[in-house]
């Protein structure tokens, strides 16, 4: 039996500036699947993971969503994304703990302060959540930004980059998170040069050319 | 949703006290040089105290707006906020309110001890306090858009200033009008009363203006 297609992309193209970086990219998505962008700099990763998420509008082509187009959605789609860009988004000036239960809040979600203290124990933040987020090194906002993962009940995970400055640990971390998402019928699009060789029965990958 | 963002804005503010501390002093030089420069000519500093109490307002939060977005912009935030399951403009206004709260406010509650130094008449300090509270949300509403737009640019805070002081204008002349109708005798309430109508207009349409303007700024 074949999944039925929760997200389809269709005839997609994208142009930055004066050059065209992809044009008629069609991917259909079951529940379940990983899909692995890759390709060489500058060919399109992170602007395909900016228009998957809605951020950037498509030169061409559409992208539906449970059989509608993420535009007409508008913010409901959100309900249903979490996306993580190589900017960590991750506030300075906030510790561990409030920036993760922050970003939740907006979300919609509420996340108490042991619940986000015992998520960051699990990032291997243990002993560091009330410290201000400027004080820790690249790998360990990058894993408060991560974190969210683990509260937000989303269905599709756009993550770019994600992987860069996290150490050995962190990245099976990752993994074994992508796989219990994934087993629960999420879908993840990760745009990376590193193979996460994630356990999967539904495995893509896409190859961006320049 | 939107409590969350004003308290998470003035959290954000309170961890950089200094930013809001410089609006305020700027505002305050800027005023005290008035009366240092004219010397102690009474009836002409008098005259002039409306004017500039507002323009330095205008100045002043000219230097709050160009932070608005930024931070937020280059940390990454931005995107995750334009990502919440909530009307753009609702995350707006909570920014909006925010930083009217931090940087105006202060402006509001100081300018009635600068205004003393232009020997202005109690009650027109009274008037100079109200026009404040009162147009200085037009300030912060229209500056978002200007600040929306010119996000990410290289010479922002130049550009913003050119682009948003001359839409202050009306806020300056009904502003400084009521001020200096309260000197001269007569009633300010008509000025008030156009400047209340102005920052009404200015709440229903800036934050969609602001909201299409982010949007195309992080395309």
């Amino acid at each position: 039996m074949v999944a039925p297609t929760i997200l389809e992309v269709s005839k997609l193209g994208c142009v930055r500036g004066d050059r065209r970086l992809f044009s008629g990219l069609d991917l259909s998505l079951a529940a379940g699947t990983y899909l692995q962008v890759t390709g060489p700099n500058g060919s399109g990763k992170t602007s395909l993971l900016r228009i998957l998420c809605g951020l950037l509008a498509p030169a061409e082509g559409e992208i539906k969503w449970q059989g509608e187009n993420i535009r007409s959605l508008a913010e409901d789609y959100f309900t249903s994304v979490t996306y993580l860009g190589h900017r960590h988004g991750v506030k300075d000036e906030l510790s561990a703990i409030e920036n993760l239960r922050i970003s939740n809040a907006l979300n919609g979600i509420t996340v108490s302060k042991e619940r986000a203290a015992e998520v960051l124990a699990r990032m291997g933040l243990a002993g560091r959540e009330s410290l201000p987020a400027r004080l820790l090194s690249e790998g360990q906002r990058r894993r408060v930004a991560l974190a969210r993962l683990l509260t937000c009940s989303t269905k599709l995970w756009l993550l770019d980059e994600v992987m860069t400055s996290l150490d050995k640990r962190a990245v099976a971390l990752i993994r074994s998170l992508i796989e219990e998402h994934l087993a629960g019928g999420g879908i993840a699009i990760v745009a990376t040069h590193q193979d996460l060789d994630v356990a999967t029965g539904l495995s893509q990958r896409l190859e961006l050319a320049t | 949703m939107l409590r969350w963002i004003v308290w998470r804005d003035l959290t954000l503010a309170w961890r950089r006290r200094s930013d809001m501390l410089s609006t305020v002093f700027f505002f305050v030089i800027v005023v005290s040089l008035f009366p240092l420069g004219i010397g102690p000519e009474t009836q002409l500093l008098r005259s002039i105290a409306p004017g500039v109490v507002w323009v330095a307002a205008l100045l002043a939060s000219m230097l709050s707006l160009g932070r608005l977005f930024a931070n937020d912009y280059q940390d990454g935030t931005l995107e995750q906020l334009l990502l919440t399951p909530q009307p753009l403009f609702m995350v707006v206004l909570g920014k909006v309110l925010a930083q009217w709260i931090v940087s105006e406010i202060p402006l509001v509650l100081i300018a009635p001890l600068v205004g003393l130094q232009f020997d202005v008449p109690r009650e027109t300090l009274w008037i100079l306090v109200v026009s404040l509270l009162v147009g200085t949300p037009v300030l912060s509403l229209i500056g978002a858009v200007g600040a929306a737009l010119t996000l990410g640019l290289r010479g922002g805070g130049v550009l913003i200033s050119i682009l948003i002081l001359p839409l202050y204008i009306p806020a300056l002349i009904f502003g400084a009008g009521a001020v200096e109708a309260s000197i001269m005798g007569t009633s300010p309430a008509p000025h008030l009363y156009l400047l209340g109508a102005f920052a009404i207009v200015s709440l229903i349409f800036s934050p969609w203006a602001t909201a299409a303007a982010l949007r195309i700024s992080l395309e």
